[in-house]
């Protein structure tokens, strides 16, 4: 094993004496031309790159074997993009005993058709046996359908929707180049532009913004920074900031689009108080006119049938929504029965400070655990739901009632 | 083949035009941004090295870290030997500008005889605490830190552990993996003053050089603790001779007497350091080409730091202040990191030399400053 490697490593450098000496310094090193570089990268077997990931906890590590790495190292998208880009994150991140992370990004639509054979186990993985080869996944934005939307206001504080959305023929953040997101920047922002009556707003480019702005921003909750987390900036999706970097909002300020954080685009409709099905509502509305103010200059959302949304990170693909309220629980959040409460009605909780934040009090961030083989409309209605009994609950222990542990939510329709 | 020439032209045509990839330069305060125009991205663009870096890959970390308006960074880096000649127009004139006027035409002297030093082994002990001389090397053939993949990466480390592992007499030692390490072995690694961590500097993250660490990383150093080797830190090598005390002369000497035996060993195993006669030796960034030498001492100056002249004597003598905890620190307690400033353009021996009489001078300069003496007749001309 030693003399093999060895011998690698003396015809790497015979082939770098030979290249230097014949064609290229005269050949002025042209992109274009430069074949060398994947000759080059073929004088190590995809054995001497395998990472070391034993000390690792994600999704990627569980999944990824050297056969697999063997078999992908070779390949790229048409964007020139490889599976070492992909797992970068997941390899400089061995994760945390408790929190498995995915631990690889997709740097383009085409990865995940490319790198299927690690991104399908990795989907299964992290999204309930959600098998990519053979389910479909549901898009339902039709927020008719929703009943009992409305809460509590004594308990939910305030409600919110999220979801993420990339432009199809732009390479998504880990991956792409300035121009490619500057285009992403003026063909949302031209959208957003034709936004009318109670969606009409503004936008703000972070690299241009006033201090005044940057302030009212931050004090309306809606300004986003240069990520710090290690999970984001190893994956190269911080490159260039804050270079066509901005958030738009409409003049209510309960429509807001994240322009090139850690997707394309971040869509979240938000207001204070109970009215899910409103911030629903509006939530459709709005992505409905965006996706058609895009298509009007040709235009589209990346999506299939399989995956659903295409997002950057395998965990938001499918409907890429995530739903949830501020919620008072204080009786609630010291039974013991409340983590298991949560998990059977498919719901996490966070702080108030979003994911990664410790909970301020008795309030906590509750919202739907799932992302794929269930619809919009679906997840919205389980977490109103859900929501709805944890409500009850909470009134039950507040009159010295018990509670139950309600029975699991059924998984995907077959 | 043709399956390659498809993608690349696939590549660069859709690749937009220069003006929309050019990065946005306006706030930035560092030598990439003071040089990179449109006209000179557009050029650099259409090229590559033959492993595969571009111009982008260079000037990442000088766009991510938009500097500072009192320290000029230099905002670029190399991913292999050849990008030094690839990307010459705009590495040229960074040079140039962070090197004192160095010219494309120049000539660097490499000088690594420590018996042509003079004096050196003498330094006040009561005020030159310690004593310091440190380079980097990078081996021929494998692409550096921001670029490297992990079996180039490793194929360095198991070529340096194979060849530090023939040193003998006072310079024979032991490798630590950084990610092998016990808890007991990183304790004292950190007690000596040797564990090198993952680099939590932007400046260093956004150039990509911490990829996949702690794989391939490790410190080697010899049984008496005076001579050190980092492997695969922000260079292929970071070579260490260290003492308390102020004999910079056996610094020096054992400095010069390891590498030179390093190099030898290397050149057994058919290897050799990166080097050429315009710019020295070759390394990841700009600023330590030619020598990548920093020699300095830690040295008290309580007296002379808080003097006005302070800044204008370490210009003169072509010095530079740091803290004690290294580049970006602050001073404790009156002790001064003072090493030289300069890196290309001099010899090893000259800069080493530069260091003693200047350091010599400092401590004239605090003793007088003690007994409320005037230093005036003691400020030295321009070096």
């Amino acid at each position: 094993m030693a003399s093999s490697f060895t011998r690698v490593i003396s015809g790497r450098n015979t082939a770098v004496m030979l290249a230097m000496g014949a064609g290229t310094l005269t050949s002025g090193y042209l992109l274009s031309d430069n074949m060398e570089a994947a000759e080059r990268r073929r004088l190590y077997p995809p054995s001497a790159d395998f990472p070391d990931l034993r000390k690792h906890n994600n999704c990627m590590a569980s999944a990824l074997t050297p056969g697999i790495y063997a078999r992908l190292s070779d390949k790229t998208t048409p964007n020139n993009w490889t599976l070492d880009q992909c797992i970068q994150t997941g390899v400089d991140n061995p994760g945390h005993p408790f929190i498995k992370t995915v631990g690889m990004v997709a740097g383009d639509e085409e990865t995940y058709e490319v790198f299927a054979e690690l991104f399908d186990p990795v989907i299964k993985d992290r999204h309930n046996g959600y098998d990519p080869r053979t389910m479909k996944h549901p898009t339902d934005l039709d927020a008719s359908k929703i009943t009992s939307g409305f809460f509590d206001e004594r308990y939910v504080l305030s409600s919110r929707v999220r979801t993420g959305r990339s432009i199809r023929g732009l390479s998504l953040p880990p991956a792409c180049t300035r121009s490619e997101r500057r285009e992403v920047e003026r063909v949302v922002v031209t959208a957003l532009a034709g936004l009318k009556g109670d969606l009409s707003g503004r936008y703000y480019s972070l690299g241009d913004m006033t201090e005044r702005e940057q302030q009212q921003l931050i004090d309306e909750h809606f300004l986003f920074d240069k990520p710090v987390s290690p999970l984001l900036t190893a994956a190269g999706m911080a490159r260039d900031w804050p270079d066509a970097r901005g958030i738009w909002h409409n003049n209510e300020k309960n429509f807001l689009i994240w322009i090139n954080e850690e997707d394309h685009t971040r869509v979240i409709s938000m207001e204070k108080g109970g009215n899910m099905k409103r911030v629903f509502e509006r939530f459709c509305r709005g992505l409905k006119q965006v996706e058609h103010l895009i298509q009007e200059r040709g235009w589209e959302f990346m999506w299939n049938e399989r995956l659903g949304y295409i997002l950057t990170c395998p965990s938001n693909l499918g409907t890429g929504l995530r739903a949830g309220v501020h919620i008072r629980l204080p009786l609630l959040s010291k039974d013991a029965r409340f983590k298991k409460i949560l998990d059977n009605l498919r719901l996490q909780k966070r702080g108030t400070g979003g994911v990664d934040t410790a909970a301020t009090g008795d309030t906590f961030d509750i919202s739907n655990l799932d992302r794929l083989g269930k619809s919009e409309v679906e997840l919205v209605q389980l977490v109103i739901d859900g929501v709805n009994y944890l409500i009850e609950c909470e009134k039950r222990l507040e009159r010295g009632q018990d509670i139950k542990i309600p029975s699991p939510v059924p998984q995907f329709r077959k | 083949m043709e399956k390659i020439s498809d993608k690349m032209v696939k590549l660069t045509l859709k690749r937009l035009s220069a003006e929309d990839e050019y990065p946005d330069l306006s706030q930035h305060n560092n030598y990439m941004a003071k040089v990179l125009t449109q006209d000179m991205y557009k050029k650099l663009r259409e090229r590559a090295t033959p492993s595969g870096f571009t111009i982008d890959g260079v000037i990442q970390t000088g766009v991510d870290n938009p500097g500072h308006p009192f320290i000029m960074t230099v905002g670029c880096v190399a991913g292999d030997e050849e990008t030094y000649e690839v990307f010459k127009d705009l590495l040229d004139p960074v040079i140039e500008d962070r090197h004192g006027g160095y010219k494309p035409t120049d000539k660097h002297k490499t000088d690594l005889n420590s018996g042509n030093l003079k004096g050196g082994d003498d330094l006040d002990p009561n005020y030159v605490l310690s004593s310091r001389v440190r380079t980097g090397r990078s081996i021929r053939g494998f692409s550096l830190p921001p670029h490297c993949s992990r079996g180039e990466r490793r194929a360095v480390e198991k070529l340096s552990i194979e060849a530090l592992a023939s040193l003998s007499g006072d310079l024979k030692g032991k490798y630590y993996a950084l990610k092998n390490m016990t808890d007991a072995e990183q304790q004292q690694l950190i007690d000596d003053h040797f564990l090198f961590d993952k680099p939590v500097s932007p400046l260093l993250l956004a150039s990509g050089m911490a990829r996949d660490w702690p794989d391939a990383r490790g410190i080697w150093h010899n049984d008496n603790k005076t001579f050190l080797v980092w492997v695969n830190e922000e260079d292929h090598l970071r070579v260490i001779s260290m003492q308390k005390g102020g004999n910079m002369k056996e610094v020096f000497t054992r400095f010069c007497t390891g590498l030179t035996k390093i190099e030898s060993l290397f050149k057994e195993r058919s290897h050799e350091f990166m080097w050429n006669e315009h710019l020295g030796y070759v390394l990841t960034c700009p600023s330590n080409l030619g020598t990548g030498l920093r020699a300095g001492v830690h040295v008290k100056l309580p007296n002379l730091s808080k003097n006005t002249k302070f800044e204008e004597v370490l210009k003169k003598l072509r010095l530079q202040k740091r803290g004690t905890g290294g580049v970006d620190t602050a001073a404790v307690g009156g002790v001064f990191d003072i090493s030289n400033a300069d890196r290309l353009g001099f010899s090893e021996v000259e800069l080493v030399q530069m260091v003693v009489d200047g350091v010599k001078l400092l401590v004239d300069m605090e003793k007088r400053l003690e007994k409320g003496q005037s230093i005036d007749d003691l400020m030295p001309a321009q070096k």
